[in-house]
């Protein structure tokens, strides 16, 4: 199932196929030039991978040669050699990750099918979160509430806050981008940035400006079971139960079924698809009409497990959603979970042992190291715009 | 449309045959007059020259920004980072808070045995320049290899990893005690302009700091259209229509995307320690995204490209801002039985402009001719095309 939604030109017509191909070492005449071309081929493979290990390799190491503080008893602090603390970073990370990666494989759908960085899609996923508190209070959720009751009303909150989001963002895609499909790319980057702010003011509008603490419905801090000292919380299983199933069907939707098909073929090359008979349009709808239920999902995902929800917050997750799909490789839906997995364990190594309020800084440091070593990403080819 | 902009050109010939030819310089210079009185207008304390003082330090970003997104065609989403230098210059070079040195340079005699770093506006503005020109080049060099919202989005990582720094600077030590930045308290108490035969400037009398905001914007305006005019200038625009075809041709693309970002940063950066300087303190807090797409819009809403319309825009959305929304219209909202004021979403209204200004207008109120061609011949031309596609009947 090898399907890297790869993208051609969203400007038809303004063809401009100015593709940057290296050029090929001259070998016998500079031989310093050749060896640094060879650098900086090898810098490129293994470059990001030598940076994504840094932080966890260094910390497992410290971990076992210094040990860490692992609980106080009587006055003692009790010191572990072992790797249960990174055991726990990562169990943490890779369930971040995982709403991270819900939302990252809606970045990479829309910038494959018409190479737009959707700026709005944070933003339509904090509309997610939003919509999904408020269906809580709409279906008289609360801490009483039985478990079987919680977890119906679950599944009814995420089924209405997809449709929210995925109909909004059709809409977002017909009022802002679909006039300025033949304009420079510039226009519709700009475009985005708009409605991503005018979404941003209608979650201030909606729920004020500060943080605001919502009920811990499934009491997503217990711990369910241990594995090798780690504990796994019921949010970590919320988490993956909810991303699971929905990236599997995605990837069975978009490789097996008639409408994928027409995706892929329109992401190739968007006018010979509809020399085909694809409708193009309302097939750059369906994409966003799915990138905007996977958001949805995330945003309920994200309310049950951090217990807060913020008008702001779908900037900061909007931003390391798409760090996360450049890293796996922009258009490549599988990469997208991948980078998302990956941006979820650097986020949570960050948190608990550099601080923070450091993570932002870190994760974006990441991302220009992705620009500068690997411009394609982990498992991305190369795209026009990157090479 | 086309008989009205017929007529125009036709009124705009008939015109220029009555005027003599040196009628533009004699606007100009009748403007740059306005400009100078139009303190003894407003009277030194109103706030609308207070907003007006604002308004032009914004115009003057907008016009750097314009070096950078409009004739080099780098969208440039990290501008903050350059208040933010600019801003911090103002803040480290003139106030006490570097308590562990005692430099003095030109100030006011009050000044001369205070501790800390304190240098004369000028310097701190030629600072200013140097520091963002360099950090320009330094955020420009990954982006050399990408191209359109790649670069976007780098420049974006950089602004917010100044904005981090600038709110954790607090945790970073420098030497002695002290530190990189304040944070979120502030680094205030910064000194007021002085100069020699004038003395001091003060927040009582607001007509110095116009005429010397005034000053930066016409000597701004004034680089900024020689470079656009030079050789400099049109290897940009060569290299925003075709970066293939223009380094075929010879351009430097290392050299003259650079030279972009320095520029376009150094405009920023004057601005930015202005700004430090007139608000009389730095708060970490205020270098936040949200800024840079502020800058964004007025270059957008001016006409992406045009010296004038990033002077319009600037001013325009800075009068909006500091004017229009604040004293105006803030109470808007409560008249139709909101609860909110209007204030707290000036960037969603910013944000409507921006879609507004995009969809109707892409060109932006005062375009540049080339960019007019660029943003509707084309979209005007593929529109009859693509309008003959039958939209319905073909479906998957």
């Amino acid at each position: 199932m090898r399907h890297p939604l790869r993208a051609r030109l969203a400007n038809v017509g303004h063809v401009n196929t100015t593709t940057i191909t290296p050029s090929p070492p001259v070998m016998a005449a500079r031989p310093v030039a050749a060896a640094l071309a060879a650098a900086r081929q090898y810098v490129g493979r293994w470059g990001l991978i030598v940076a994504l290990l840094a932080l966890p390799v260094y910390y497992g190491i410290n971990d076992l040669v210094s040990g860490y503080q692992a609980a106080v008893v009587a006055g003692h602090p009790v010191i572990h050699h072992d790797l249960s603390k990174l055991g726990f970073n990562f169990a943490e990370g890779l369930s971040d990750g995982a709403i991270w990666a819900l939302i990252a494989i809606g970045y990479t759908l829309v910038y494959g099918i018409i190479e737009l960085i959707n700026f709005a899609h944070g933003d339509v996923f904090m509309i997610g979160s939003f919509t999904a508190v408020g269906m809580w209070s709409v279906l008289g959720l609360s801490l009483t509430t039985s478990m079987l009751g919680v977890i119906g009303g679950l599944i009814v909150a995420l089924i209405i806050s997809m449709l929210t989001t995925g109909t909004l963002n059709v809409l977002i895609e017909k009022v802002a981008y679909k006039p300025l499909r033949s304009a420079p790319k510039v226009a519709p980057l700009i475009t985005a940035i708009g409605c991503s702010f005018i979404l941003q003011n209608v979650g201030l509008l909606w729920r004020g400006g500060s943080q605001q603490s919502v009920n811990d419905l499934l009491g997503s801090q217990d711990v369910v079971f241990t594995v090798a000292g780690v504990p796994i919380l019921r949010g970590y299983l919320l988490a993956w139960a909810v991303t699971i199933p929905l990236v599997f069907g995605l990837s069975w939707f978009i490789s097996r079924t008639r409408p994928g098909k027409a995706m892929r073929a329109t992401a190739q090359d968007p006018e010979a698809a509809r020399l085909m008979g694809i409708n193009v349009n309302s097939t750059i709808s369906l994409t966003f009409l799915l990138g905007g239920m996977l958001a949805g999902a995330a945003g309920l995902v994200y309310a049950v497990y951090e217990t807060q929800v913020w008008y702001f917050q779908g900037f900061r997750a909007g931003l390391f959603a798409f760090t996360a799909a450049v890293m796996g490789g922009i258009g490549n839906v599988r990469g997208a979970v991948l980078g998302g997995l990956i941006i979820g364990v650097i986020q949570s190594l960050s948190d608990e042992r550099i601080g923070p309020q450091w993570t932002e800084a870190i994760v974006f440091a990441y991302l220009i190291a992705i620009m500068v070593l690997r411009p394609k990403g982990l498992l991305g080819e190369e795209t026009r715009e990157a090479g | 449309m086309t008989e009205l902009r017929a007529q125009l050109s036709e009124w705009q010939a008939a015109a220029e045959r009555v005027l003599p030819r040196w009628w533009t310089k004699a606007l100009a210079g009748v403007l740059v007059l306005i400009g100078v009185a139009l303190p003894f207008i407003t009277g030194s304390q109103s706030g609308f020259l207070n907003g007006t003082i604002v308004a032009i330090a914004y115009a003057v970003m907008a016009l750097g920004l314009n070096v950078v997104v409009g004739m080099a065609g780098l969208l440039d989403l990290g501008y903050v980072a350059f208040y933010a230098f600019g801003a911090y210059c103002a803040g480290w070079f003139g106030s006490g808070f570097f308590f562990g040195l005692h430099v003095h340079v030109g100030v006011a005699p009050t000044l001369s045995h205070a501790i800390g770093i304190h240098l004369n506006i000028v310097l701190i503005l030629l600072a200013a320049v140097v520091i963002c020109a360099v950090a320009g080049v330094i955020i420009g060099l990954p982006t050399l290899r990408l191209r359109g919202d790649y670069i976007a989005i780098v420049t974006l990582a950089f602004g917010e990893i100044i904005g981090v720094l600038a709110v954790n600077g607090q945790s970073i030590h420098v030497g002695g005690g002290m530190t990189l930045t304040a944070g979120n308290l502030g680094i205030s108490a910064i000194d007021q302009p002085w100069f020699p035969g004038v003395g001091s400037f003060s927040l009582l009398d607001l007509r110095p700091w116009y005429w010397l905001i005034f000053a930066i914007l016409l000597i701004v305006l004034f680089v900024n259209v020689r470079v656009r005019d030079s050789r400099l200038g049109r290897a940009w625009v060569a290299l925003r229509e075709d970066e293939v075809a223009a380094v075929s041709m010879g351009i430097p693309l290392v050299k003259t995307k650079l030279m972009a970002y320095a520029i376009g940063a150094a405009f920023g950066g004057m601005s930015g320690a202005f700004i430090g300087a007139y608000n009389t303190q730095v708060n970490a807090g205020q270098f936040q995204f949200g800024f840079s797409v502020f800058i964004v819009a007025m270059v957008v809403v001016g006409g992406i490209g045009s010296i004038w319309g990033a002077l319009a825009g600037g001013l325009l959305l800075g009068y909006i801002n500091n004017y229009l929304i604040p004293d105006v219209l803030n109470d808007l909202p409560s008249r139709f039985g909101l609860h909110f004021q209007l204030s707290s979403v000036s960037f969603g209204i910013f944000g409507f402009l921006l879609v507004l200004v995009m969809v109707v207008r892409p060109q932006g109120l005062f375009p540049e001719r080339r960019r007019t061609l660029e943003m509707t011949g084309e979209v005007a031309a593929l529109d009859a095309e693509l309008g003959a596609e039958p939209e319905a009947g073909n479906a998957i």
